[in-house]
């Protein structure tokens, strides 16, 4: 027993040494490896925003149709300095903004209150589940033209296709988050005087929570869709009514601007559903699958 | 609010007089496949658990131990016969009973304070002293400073922990435990059983505890079922007469009253298992034909 620990002893005088070193080693080739993928992420854009700029400079691909960044650039700071035909760009945008999110919590509320009724009622599911796949497998876009027609060219409709969008993907998280609880503790409250009011709010919600999450991500990327095409379709304001005035000048400067426009916004909103979910969900053990860095 | 009548005041320590027996007579459930034909699990059930007894089910896989207990709980309805529990039949949840599962059936969503305080949370006890009784079991279970920690972070060994002190917490009258350490290691696994026992001869619930081990079940119990492969039905009742308190369990395998009742009750369990067996290989070796 006492060789044994003196050797231990002995031995552990080196490793401390090496262990340092080791560690040294691996971070400076992390640091060396974050600095490698930005160092890639910059050349990417710089060979795509590059390359754009410069086939349509030599006129190999034409301008007037495909742009051209540094215009978008200037289509851009007009769009912010000048203002548009409808209103300043701030007004546009406002107008945008306020339809995708009424569309996206309406649409987020009506999805999980339906994904966790039907998804806890095996009766009602299998009833209504089939209406549900038939209502999913049409184009709901086209929605947005009989919304129009219907409710006019105010927000209404807007808000409404947007809605339609982000619902069918909350309620099907929402429903398989339901389907997916752990029997063992539900039987386990139950077993413990729970009513069905407390499994629901004890386990089924926050259990269904990691789905519905999930789903937010895309979700707002649809609120966005929607009331930009319903936009198209037919407004008086909004970002979606100036693509479709730069398309009928044959404008795509523009168009890309607003674009750039959209995916900022669509950006940030992300980042706050990142950090809700962050929240939300800190009882998670951390996810080591590479897809989360992306 | 009747039902929080029938628990016993959490805590209370040395209150057998208030656990109450397992009376299962005749018992028989019949599931319905997706199919539309009747399955049977277990057929003509017939046990008994006396008030404050430590009782094992030992059967070959698949013999309806599970089924029994969720019929004692009553999150499920006999087909045929009757529960009573405490000599009140069993209709609807039974009052006072906690389940402990094989999995670990934590809230992965609440901390280690927040599982164990999920009991007297449904029972209506007012956040602070539910707070201070979760503390106090955290601490008897060995977990006193893991109260923040979320199950993942945890080993499985304190998160059997935790979910014996969530089961326990109530102060239950009857304790089902379906294969609770069958996916522990085996250090582990004898560590647990001697928890378990320290803790059961404190509060002194009846408890139903279903194993595929023997040894566990021999160790643990007062008494020991042997039941048939499916359907299920009880084959033999052994009392086990080793002395209370036990002790250590780990030890108590090489005494020579342990290892003649073993043998005994091995030679009754041995039939069954080698016909569930031969039945799932032959019903393989025909699928394959």
């Amino acid at each position: 027993m006492t060789t044994l620990t003196h050797n231990e002893t002995r031995k552990s005088e080196k490793p401390v040494e090496t262990e340092t070193a080791a560690k040294n080693a691996g971070r400076n080739k992390a640091r060396r490896r974050t600095r490698a993928i930005w160092i890639g992420r910059l050349m990417l854009a710089v060979v795509v925003i590059g390359g754009w700029q410069w086939f349509t400079e030599e006129g190999w691909v034409d301008k007037f149709f495909f742009g051209q960044p540094t215009q978008i650039w200037d289509a851009l700071v007009k769009l912010f300095t000048e203002g548009t035909a409808f209103g300043t760009i701030w007004e546009n945008l406002g107008v945008t903004a306020q339809e995708a999110l009424l569309g996206f919590v309406l649409g987020t509320l009506v999805g999980v209150v339906l994904g966790l009724l039907l998804g806890s009622n095996k009766y009602l599911s299998a009833v209504v589940g089939p209406y549900i796949r038939i209502l999913n497998s049409i184009p709901r876009i086209v929605l947005g033209s009989i919304f129009i027609v219907a409710f006019g060219l105010g927000s209404f409709p807007k808000i409404l296709l947007a809605a339609v969008l982000v619902f069918f993907v909350v309620f099907f998280n929402a429903f398989q988050g339901v389907r997916e609880v752990d029997q063992n503790l539900v039987a386990n409250v139950r077993v413990l005087g729970a009513s069905p009011f407390q499994v629901a709010m004890h386990v089924t919600i926050p259990s269904a929570m990691t789905w519905i999450i999930a789903s937010l991500h895309t979700a707002f990327g649809f609120a966005i869709i929607g009331a930009l095409v319903a936009e198209v379709l037919g407004a008086q304001k909004g970002i979606g009514l100036i693509i479709s005035q730069a398309q009928g000048t044959f404008d795509p400067d523009t168009v890309f601007a607003c674009m750039v426009i959209i995916a900022v916004i669509t950006l940030g909103a992300e980042f706050l559903i990142g950090l809700l979910e962050h929240r939300l969900l800190k009882w998670r053990p951390p996810n080591r699958s590479e897809a989360q860095s992306i | 609010m009747e039902a929080n009548n029938h628990h016993r005041p959490p805590g209370a320590l040395e209150r057998a007089e208030d656990s109450a027996g397992i009376d299962i007579v005749g018992l028989t459930k019949r599931y319905l496949t997706p199919k539309g034909e009747t399955f049977t699990a277990i057929r003509d059930v017939t046990l008994r658990v006396e008030p404050g007894q430590f009782c094992s089910i030992v059967g070959p896989t698949g013999c309806g131990k599970s089924t029994t207990l969720a019929q004692v709980s009553g999150l499920e309805n006999p087909s045929e016969g009757s529960v009573k529990v405490g000599g009140m039949t069993v209709e609807g949840i039974t009052n006072g009973v906690s389940y402990m599962f094989q999995a670990d059936a934590l809230f992965p969503w609440k901390s280690v304070l927040g599982n164990v305080m999920m009991g007297p949370t449904l029972l209506g006890t007012p956040k602070r002293e539910a707070t201070a009784l979760s503390m106090d079991w955290l601490r008897r279970v060995g977990l006193a400073g893991f109260e923040d920690r979320y199950p993942h972070q945890l080993s499985g060994g304190m998160r059997k922990r935790v979910a014996m002190a969530a089961a326990l917490i109530n102060n239950p009258r009857i304790l089902l435990m379906d294969e609770p350490f069958g996916a522990l290691d085996v250090q582990t696994k004898a560590i647990m059983q001697n928890e378990l026992l320290k803790l059961w001869e404190e509060l002194r619930p009846s408890v139903l505890f279903i194993t595929h081990d023997l040894d566990e079940a021999v160790a643990l119990s007062d008494r020991v079922v042997i039941m048939t492969s499916s359907p299920g039905s009880v084959k033999d009742v052994f009392d086990i007469d080793l002395p209370r308190p036990r002790g250590n369990v780990q030890e108590i395998r090489h005494e020579e009253r342990f290892l003649e009742l073993q043998g005994h009750i091995w030679e009754s369990l041995k039939d069954e298992v080698t016909r569930a067996y031969a039945r799932t290989a032959g019903a393989a070796g025909a699928a394959a034909a």
